[in-house]
């Protein structure tokens, strides 16, 4: 038999007409898009999880700054404005676990096996996962500057300084989603993932600018936290927010973006591709 | 003759350990062919690369003639697969599952409701059709599964092991469903370690075992290849059983297995049951029941493999 074919396959029924003939980066998109709105589906899906992405900003926040507030700096509310910054950040890059955590979950269920078998983008299951955690990650942030502003938080930054730091940690994550989905796809189990992550996300996330300044760290440790990249964007934050430096630790920030992007984006691809 | 899946010397390995081993399937168009074998067998690993999930180290196949590895979208069109665990999305709804799936083929919102709502009514889902799929029993699980491969009415649907740990009726159910899509002119590609589903549903088998193929053909030639007829005998008075055993090995001369009730023996010639019925007239053995049957595909299995199919208790095992 030849293996030359016509490029009509006449199956004994008439083959999906409807689907896609073939990729192309507008059919990615689409795709990537109904795949975030599976994302979103099991959010609205899980009323528990919703409570989480509330009632865990509120829990850290009303810790931190009344636990060790006063200890800190003599003055709750002064620590408060320095923390507000530093508690988005951690909650949203913790946050960020849930990307490799959930990735993990479809590979050990079998639903990229689904997906995969399907005439669709190969990318736009990890694409459309990540855009979907971007939502969640968005709620993160919202969550956590009510709390903040319902303990007395005025931000002079205003509204704008805000938002512009809102949309500084979601492009940051959305670098760290890279890393997560990397090691989703590396480590064995969903729980795995997790444990990882953990390790991996509590020094970045405490040996930085977050709750306190670095100067008050042992020498060696305030050069880690100062060249993290996790600080960078905290202070940026911070700037955009309550006032200080921005245009350096700004440009810190996207260059770690890129980098985390560049180094992370390729080996997932590769470790999603690779699994299974 | 056309083939709906081609493949030949298909050769896996996983860490050194060859899980296919040359492995050539051939399905014809608008059939069920059927791969058999017990786990770890290589079924699985067959689909997968059929389904364009892996890449075979060795070996070439097609699919509705198309390359699996250089025209792996092609064949993704043309394809439904059913996975042997449910990859249902257990958080969202039977609809929400099957509109996803329908949205990602390309069919616009309304068609994909229509179609979601057309499968869920065909597999007798509409009732639990908005509630979250993790209320499901597995039955309703497999089948809300088959519909997300069905959506786009795929010329060819591959189900591996689609019965497994499913009630008799809900197996019963499933396997209607596939004699329907067969009518309908789609080629299927199942696997099942159940000789009984492979013997119901499978125009042709292949018989996997540790990665190779040990026997192909139609369920009856495989039948007829592993031998045999099978004699079967039990005597109205249980203690004459042992004499009945002796004659029947002594006209057949293989040996013969009883299990305190029934002598079964292999024959190669069913013109020896004359003789065997006047010799145990001869010895006075009252004959309850006598029969001549074709064998079993459990025990074509065990003649093909020399081991049981489906694993089996201890006691059993030790007793064979």
């Amino acid at each position: 038999m030849s293996t030359v074919t016509t490029d009509s396959p006449t199956g004994p029924t008439e083959p999906s007409l409807t689907a896609p003939p073939n990729v192309t980066p507008l059919r990615t998109a689409h795709q990537g898009l109904q795949l975030a709105w599976r994302s979103v589906l099991k959010v609205k899906a899980n009323p528990e999880e919703v409570l989480g992405l509330i009632l865990q900003p509120v829990m850290f926040v009303t810790l931190f700054v009344f636990v060790f507030g006063q200890a800190m700096m003599g003055d709750w509310q002064a620590y408060r404005d320095f923390l507000m910054p530093g508690i988005i950040a951690q909650s949203v890059i913790f946050a960020t676990l849930g990307t490799g955590f959930s990735l993990s979950q479809d590979v050990e269920k079998g639903i990229f096996d689904r997906f995969r078998s399907l005439p669709i983008a190969r990318s736009a299951p990890l694409v459309g996962a990540i855009l979907g955690d971007l939502v969640r990650y968005t709620i993160t942030v919202v969550m956590v500057l009510v709390v903040g502003l319902a303990i007395g938080f005025r931000p002079e930054g205003g509204a704008l300084g805000v938002v512009a730091a809102g949309a500084l940690i979601l492009l940051f994550a959305f670098a760290l989603c890279w890393m997560s989905a990397f090691v989703g796809m590396i480590v064995r189990t969903p729980m795995s993932v997790q444990a990882f992550g953990m390790i991996l996300m509590f020094p970045l996330t405490f040996g930085s600018s977050a709750f306190v300044a670095p100067e008050s760290m042992p020498s060696w440790l305030q050069t880690v936290a100062v060249n993290n990249p996790v600080s960078h964007v905290i202070d940026a934050m911070r700037g955009l927010m309550v006032g200080g430096d921005v245009a350096g630790p700004l440009l810190w920030t996207l260059v770690w973006t890129a980098i985390i992007t560049a180094v992370f984006f390729p080996l997932a691809a590769w470790a999603y591709r690779r699994r299974t | 003759m056309t083939h709906a899946i081609r493949a030949e010397g298909l050769v896996k390995e996983f860490k050194g350990k060859r899980a296919l081993d040359r492995v050539d399937l051939t399905a014809r168009k608008g059939t069920v062919l059927g791969v058999l074998g017990p786990n770890g067998s290589g079924k699985t690993t067959s689909v997968r690369i059929l389904a364009t999930l892996l890449r075979a180290d060795g070996g070439y196949a097609e699919v509705g003639g198309f390359d699996v590895l250089r025209r792996p979208h092609e064949v993704r069109r043309l394809i439904g697969l059913t996975g042997q665990y449910a990859a249902v999305d257990e958080e969202l709804t039977g609809t929400q599952n099957l509109v996803l799936i329908a949205r990602l083929l390309g069919f616009d919102r309304a068609q994909a409701r229509a179609r979601s709502a057309e499968l869920l009514e065909g597999f007798a889902l509409s009732d639990a059709a908005d509630r979250p799929t993790k209320g499901y029993s597995g039955g309703m699980r497999r089948r809300l599964d088959l519909a997300a491969s069905m959506i786009g009415r795929p010329a060819l649907l591959y189900l591996d092991e689609p019965t497994t740990g499913l009630d008799p009726h809900s197996r019963n159910e499933l396997w209607e469903v596939v004699r329907r899509q067969v009518e309908n002119g789609v080629t299927v590609l199942l696997t099942t370690q159940y000789l009984e589903e492979a013997d119901h549903l499978a125009d042709d088998l292949v018989v996997l075992d540790h990665g190779r193929v040990i026997s192909e053909g139609t369920p009856e030639q495989l039948k007829d290849r592993a031998g045999t007829q099978v004699l079967e005998l039990r005597t109205s008075e249980a203690d004459q059983l042992g004499t009945a055993v002796k004659v029947v090995e002594t006209v057949t001369s293989s040996p013969v297995s009883d299990d305190g009730i029934t002598a079964r023996v292999p024959v190669t010639d069913s013109a020896m049951l004359p003789e065997v019925v006047r010799r145990l007239d001869e010895q006075g053995v009252a004959v309850g029941e006598l029969s001549l049957r074709k064998p079993s595909l459990d025990e074509v299995f065990l003649a093909l493999t020399g081991q049981p199919a489906e694993p089996r208790g201890t006691d059993e095992e030790t007793s064979a």
